[in-house]
């Protein structure tokens, strides 16, 4: 069934990630992605292994839906890690032939690049993966708060944001139905190359739009009967409060980076 | 609680220039005075204004000839806005696009976070207004496995949430099933008797006006008929003549009464129909 379609990836479950305010773990996901550009040798990079691994640990999502994430980047990962085998200069020349050769440094570079980008993947995986994608909205919207003042739009794009997240199903659901309709007048969605293909979505995504739009101008009217003018005096019903467990985290979150910043200036 | 006089609205087609191209005229001189704590209906075939009559009510639209009154409030005082949007809610026909939040009560709260209600009193109201319309357990569900009914009720409690005290359904029922229909109608009833808040029904269908206190019937634009329902549906012809559908019991009766049966006028439902044709037959 296509409603059954799970949003974002959310990943319900009953733990101390799980529960964290999602500016924690917004900031923490920041926090972690500069820590892999700092690193920079062996013991870095266990140090950002060890503190991958306890969070996965804590947030009990089973390591194999974490790694879901990565098969999206495989050829990527294969791609940079080639270029920076072959294309990286180093001291010792440890495989030589015709113009292609391999040098210890860009061995180097290529596992810590491909370790770099499968960690800063499964790092906003565990955070997505933890994070409702409302919650998720209402921390962007709180954390960028203070960008109001350079007038960016804050509270409405969260608000663009949430609505898209509610209308998606009703959409895909949508789209279903006007393919069987389209399906029973004898439109053929299956055969054809890709611009045959291309051209068949037409009767599909015509009737689409339209309807999207008139939602749209439904859903504007029904917002405005009900009195929304904008984020200005506006209440919230599930406001963002930091816990205790939040600012626990914070600290370890900095003491993390601390370490890493040491680890990455004195062992190298 | 709700007062118009001589309310006129005409939708305009602008050319590219802007100037007017084509007018319609929706709503034509309506005059109409309604009491707090009423259960009003507005009946009329499609095309016959009543839509376009109930958003003046929330000051969707504004009249371009003519002025409503909500509460005493002039529909036109832009400074009122709000304070009118939140004493006449709006139930709109269909039930997805009025749904903002993507859990029940988050969407029940949206009102009164619009409104700036404190949280705490934001966590009551949702929890009255959901209880009040049968949803509670439902509270965090996603709208979108509702069914029709159950979507619309969260539409009410959504309003209710707000403290309006006046509801206006436009054709809430429209896009429903059967039991959805009831549902939604015996939970506006409730509301009415139970919190006294003005209920204005704006619908189609005979059946769900059979309880009303006072109906107006709309024909292009104008109110052609008022009166309880009674009265409206003892003119089986006129009715016929607006291309309204007569329940079916009042059908019946008015059918023998052309033969020759002595029943009297406005008959609305089986049970009265039943009565008093046993009463006819023990005076046989």
């Amino acid at each position: 069934m296509i409603r059954d379609i799970t949003l974002g990836q959310y990943y319900p479950a009953k733990s101390v990630i799980h529960q964290l305010d999602p500016r924690v773990k917004l900031v923490t996901t920041v926090i972690y992605v500069i820590s892999l550009f700092v690193a920079n040798g062996i013991v870095g990079y266990a140090v950002a292994t060890l503190f991958l691994g306890v969070v996965i640990k804590l947030s009990k999502v089973p390591f194999k839906y974490i790694t879901k994430g990565l098969k999206a980047i495989v050829l990527l990962l294969v791609l940079t890690a080639v270029f920076n085998l072959f294309l990286i200069d180093g001291e010792i020349v440890l495989w030589r032939w015709g113009i292609f050769r391999i040098t210890d440094q860009g061995v180097r570079t290529a596992v810590f690049m491909a370790i770099r980008l499968i960690y800063l993947i499964i790092g906003s995986s565990v955070m997505t993966l933890t994070t409702t994608p409302n919650d998720l909205t209402d921390g962007l919207e709180k954390l960028l708060g203070p960008m109001k003042k350079i007038h960016v739009p804050v509270h409405e794009i969260a608000m663009m944001m949430s609505i898209a997240l509610r209308f998606i199903p009703i959409l895909l659901e949508e789209t279903d139905k006007i393919m069987k309709a389209q399906i029973a007048r004898g439109a053929d969605f299956e055969t054809g190359n890709l611009i045959q293909k291309a051209k068949a979505m037409v009767p599909l995504l015509v009737p689409l739009f339209i309807s999207a739009f008139r939602r749209a101008n439904d859903l504007a009217m029904a917002m405005e009967a009900r009195c929304y003018h904008g984020g200005d005096g506006r209440t919230k019903m599930k406001p963002l409060h930091y816990e205790s467990r939040d600012k626990t985290a914070y600290g370890v979150v900095w003491c993390y980076l601390a370490v890493m910043i040491l680890v990455g200036r004195y062992f190298t | 609680m709700i007062r118009a006089e001589g309310l006129t609205f005409d939708y305009e087609r602008l050319d590219e220039e802007g100037n007017v191209e084509e007018k319609k005229r929706a709503v034509d001189h309506v005059n109409l005075h309604i009491r707090p704590g009423a259960f009003i209906a507005i009946l009329g075939h499609n095309g016959s204004g009543k839509s376009t009559f109930a958003k003046h009510i929330n000051a969707i639209l504004t009249p371009t000839e003519g002025t409503l009154f909500v509460d005493g409030m002039d529909t036109k005082d832009e400074d009122k806005l709000w304070e009118i949007r939140q004493d006449a809610g709006m139930v709109f026909q269909n039930p997805d696009n009025q749904i903002i939040g993507t859990v029940v009560e988050e969407d029940v709260g949206f009102g009164p976070e619009n409104l700036g209600v404190p949280t705490d009193e934001i966590w009551q109201r949702v929890e009255e207004s959901l209880s009040a319309v049968g949803m509670l357990k439902y509270r965090h569900h996603s709208p979108n496995r509702l069914s029709g009914g159950q979507k619309q009720r969260v539409a009410i409690a959504g309003v209710m949430a707000m403290h309006p005290r006046c509801i206006v359904l436009d054709e809430p029922t429209a896009m429903l099933d059967p039991n959805g229909r009831k549902s939604v109608i015996k939970t506006a009833r409730k509301l009415n008797k139970e919190e006294g808040i003005t209920i204005l029904l704006i619908t189609h269908y005979m059946e769900e006006v059979i309880e009303a206190d006072h109906v107006y019937v709309m024909d292009s634009g104008k109110v052609v008929m008022e009166g309880t329902p009674k009265e409206i549906f003892s003119q089986v012809e006129e009715l016929k003549r607006l291309r309204l559908d007569v329940p079916q019991a009042t059908l019946l009766a008015y059918e023998l009464k052309k033969r020759g049966i002595l029943l009297p006028d406005g008959i609305l439902s089986n049970e009265e129909l039943v009565d008093e044709l046993w009463r006819l037959k023990s005076k046989m």
